[in-house]
């Protein structure tokens, strides 16, 4: 029973490991939370019970880990200004110089994995702690207040943080998939 | 007072994680009203919500 349990839980590698490393964006920090969540789920077997689906089961373990290993990182990391690129998109007197044009975007957009792959591949280029706290944001659900706490930054920093990543990723995807 | 297309597009931001002022909400409207470019990227940063919510898993 156990054996068959552990070849499950390692049949999901593959997925969380792909999972974790979207978020934190560090190859070596995405392996060892993964390895932290196949341990704790090992440990946690009968916390499992088979109640609810396993990838599930194992996608929330791991997101606890990837919150703990964002704390981490975030109080090693240095801060990247990242204010010059953005300075770049109005002018002196805050108007756009290149205005954002409509984009077509047919039902279904967002089951398209071409897509959603271009928007992953627009993430990877923001900084990295920009990247965190959006992801924590937007992929995650946590409110401001709490990313705040995570990551230990000002409100206000947050959402200038979170707004440099909506700009970033508008422009990118504006450039590399509504433009073709 | 009028406000600039960043000032509104730092407004459409933290709209999406806050509730804005009043007097904020009402100069966005305005602003909105008359610019496109600012209408584009009100939608733009909505579908991007959408979106990430269907990133991995």
């Amino acid at each position: 029973m156990t054996s068959h349990f552990r070849s499950q839980i390692e049949a999901e590698r593959p997925y969380l490991l792909r999972y974790a490393s979207l978020q934190l964006r560090d190859a070596h920090a995405a392996e060892d939370v993964v390895q932290e969540t196949l341990l704790a789920a090992l440990a946690g077997e009968a916390g499992f019970g088979g109640r609810s689906n396993l990838r599930t089961w194992l996608t929330g373990i791991l997101k606890h880990k990837i919150v703990d290993a964002i704390r981490r990182l975030s109080r090693e990391s240095a801060r990247v200004p990242d204010e010059e690129a953005l300075e770049a998109l109005f002018d002196e007197r805050g108007h756009w110089i290149d205005p954002p044009r409509a984009w077509d975007a047919p039902d279904g957009l967002l089951e398209q994995k071409q897509f959603l792959a271009a928007l992953e591949d627009c993430l990877g280029r923001l900084p990295a702690k920009t990247a965190q706290v959006f992801m924590m944001r937007e992929h995650l659900g946590y409110d401001t207040a709490d990313i705040c706490k995570e990551i230990g930054v000002t409100p206000t920093h947050c959402w200038v943080l979170l707004y440099r990543a909506r700009v970033a990723l508008r422009e990118c995807l504006q450039t590399n998939w509504f433009s073709k | 007072m009028m406000l600039s297309c960043k000032e509104a597009t730092q407004l459409v931001s933290q709209g999406l994680d806050r509730r804005l002022g009043l007097g904020q909400r009402v100069a966005l409207r305005l602003h909105l009203a008359i610019c496109d470019g600012c209408s584009n990227f009100r939608k733009q940063v909505a579908l991007l919500r959408e979106a990430m919510k269907r990133l991995a898993g």
